[in-house]
């Protein structure tokens, strides 16, 4: 067994444990810390795959930021003690959802044509992400920045006080 | 990959974490030594010469100290912060170059990954403020992670700024790029918002906002003791160690300089940094948390976009680098301004509603 393997099974082992956490613990804040332990697993299988500019993306953005504000608003909005109800009638719908959601990725991976073949990955080097990112790709890339603009101007107008409740 | 690769990187990364250990060490003694002399004291004196042992002394106190497991709520989480803290101040070093060829690793993406793990010390800090059940911990880590998210900003713009200038995000290749003139010289605005912003998130005066020790006691600390508590302390002597060689590879020049052995340059530079921060420490008092989110969101982010967008052009028109040095003082000269201008303004309305309300109680 090589060592790639051996850590791939450590990383993978931490992902799923982290994944499985996130959604069967009881404690809100224990789940969204399972989810960082996921991401982080996920960021460090990227580096096994020598895709390492991912990796540091991940573990900023997702590591980093999205779990801070998680936590953030988890614990500013946690006022009540004792059991919180975790569950909801929805539970059908998830399911349908997550295997649907399984069934189209899988079908995907199966289906697509990878540039490289997985079992000898080559390391794109910056200048490359760069070019394809800000040539190849750069319309989507703005129409990407341009959705977030947007979400974040509306995040202001709903956060704003209204005429009269301003004090 | 070899077994044999894997042994050697362990042992590289076995004598960085004792250089940091030993340099963080060495910062608690000066930093102690520096404060003194500025406050016309001493400053450790009993133990050794002139004190030298007394970070010794200290560990050992640490060490040895009672580990008070206070009767909360979440044992896990509050047991595993420190951690969560302490090792993304230790890993940020593998990809700065003390020298050429005396780094842990040098990483084609350097600058991004120290970015990328500076940012999750956060996380380790939420832990500890949540994990505490205290209502100084939850105050402090809330002040902390505003404070924080908020000057992770200007730092990465500042850093895009140096980038753009340098064309690489290698550190080592960022400080070759600085071999006729440093950083500084075009980026003097960056220097000083680099400084400023790094300073906050250290966590230190006066950002100390999140301890602040005279109003919250410690903040996310404050239920801790012994070695947990003394695992945020090296992580913050790290920071603040790691700044000073940031701000040395970003702007200073990193390990380049005449005569003197590259290394000796390094150290030099660096604790040059580290000495302004200590000295900072003794002048300053504490900013408000108002007063820092402010100065953040409506001064220091709009000036590091103005920076990027000069920086751009200057690249774009290959201006010489003596108008970007212009162009960057121009800049500073015109902040400084308008914080002076809007600070008299308020100052004013201040002293004008205090008029208005002797005049009506008088009447």
């Amino acid at each position: 067994m090589t060592t790639v393997l051996v850590f791939f099974f450590i990383l993978g082992g931490m992902a799923l444990l982290g994944s499985v956490g996130t959604v069967a613990s009881r404690n809100v804040v224990h789940a969204a810390l399972s989810l960082v332990l996921a991401l982080l697993a996920v960021a460090g299988l990227f580096i096994l795959l020598l895709a390492e500019f991912l990796a540091i993306v991940q573990v900023l953005i997702y590591g980093g930021a999205i779990t801070i504000i998680l936590l953030f608003a988890l614990m500013l909005t946690r006022t009540r003690e004792g059991p919180v109800r975790l569950d909801n009638a929805q539970r059908r719908f998830a399911l349908i959802g997550a295997g649907a959601a399984f069934a189209v990725l899988t079908v995907v991976i199966m289906v697509s044509d990878w540039p490289a073949p997985i079992d000898n990955p080559v390391r794109p080097g910056f200048s490359r992400i760069s070019e394809v990112l800000f040539q190849q790709w750069a319309i989507p890339f703005e129409a990407a920045s341009l959705v977030l603009l947007v979400a974040l101007i509306g995040a202001i107008v709903i956060s704003r006080p209204e005429k009269g409740e301003r004090d | 990959m070899t077994w044999t690769d894997i042994l050697l990187t362990s042992l590289k990364v076995g004598a960085m974490v004792g250089l940091i250990t030993v340099v963080v060490l060495l910062l608690t003694y000066l930093e102690r030594k520096i404060l003194g002399r500025i406050q016309m004291r001493m400053g450790p004196m009993r133990t050794g010469f002139h004190g030298v042992l007394q970070p010794i002394a200290d560990a050992l106190k640490l060490v040895l100290k009672e580990d008070v497991l206070p009767s909360v709520k979440d044992r896990a989480v509050f047991w595993i912060a420190p951690l969560v803290v302490f090792v993304p101040a230790l890993i940020l070093w593998v990809t700065i170059p003390f020298t050429e060829d005396l780094v842990v690793r040098n990483l084609e993406f350097g600058i991004l990954y120290i970015v990328a793990v500076s940012v999750f010390s956060i996380v380790g800090i939420i832990m500890a403020s949540w994990g505490s059940n205290n209502k100084y911990a939850l105050l402090g880590g809330a002040r902390a992670v505003a404070q924080l998210i908020s000057y992770e900003l200007p730092v990465i713009l500042v850093i895009l700024a140096v980038v753009m200038v340098s064309e690489t995000l290698d550190m080592r290749l960022i400080v070759e790029a600085q071999s006729s003139y440093p950083f500084i010289y075009v980026q003097p605005l960056g220097f000083l918002i680099f400084l400023i912003a790094g300073l906050a998130e250290l966590g230190r005066t006066p950002f100390d906002i999140p301890t602040a020790e005279s109003e919250i006691v410690g903040g996310p600390f404050v239920e801790y003791s012994g070695m947990h508590w003394s695992m945020f302390f090296l992580a913050e002597y790290a920071n603040t160690f790691a700044i000073g060689a940031l701000t040395t590879v970003l702007f200073l020049g990193g390990w380049s300089g005449p005569l003197l052995p590259g290394l000796l340059w390094f150290s030099i530079k660096t604790l040059s940094v580290i000495f302004f921060i200590f000295w900072l420490r003794a002048t300053l008092p504490r900013f408000r948390i108002d007063q820092l989110m402010t100065f953040c969101w409506k001064f220091l982010i709009p000036i590091s976009f103005l920076n990027i967008l000069v920086t751009g052009f200057y690249l774009f028109y290959g201006w010489p680098s003596w108008s970007m040095f212009l162009l960057s003082m121009a800049m500073i000269f015109g902040g400084y301004t308008t914080i002076r201008i809007t600070q008299k303004r308020r100052a004013a309305s201040i002293a004008e509603t205090l008029r208005l309300r002797r005049e009506r109680i008088a009447a």
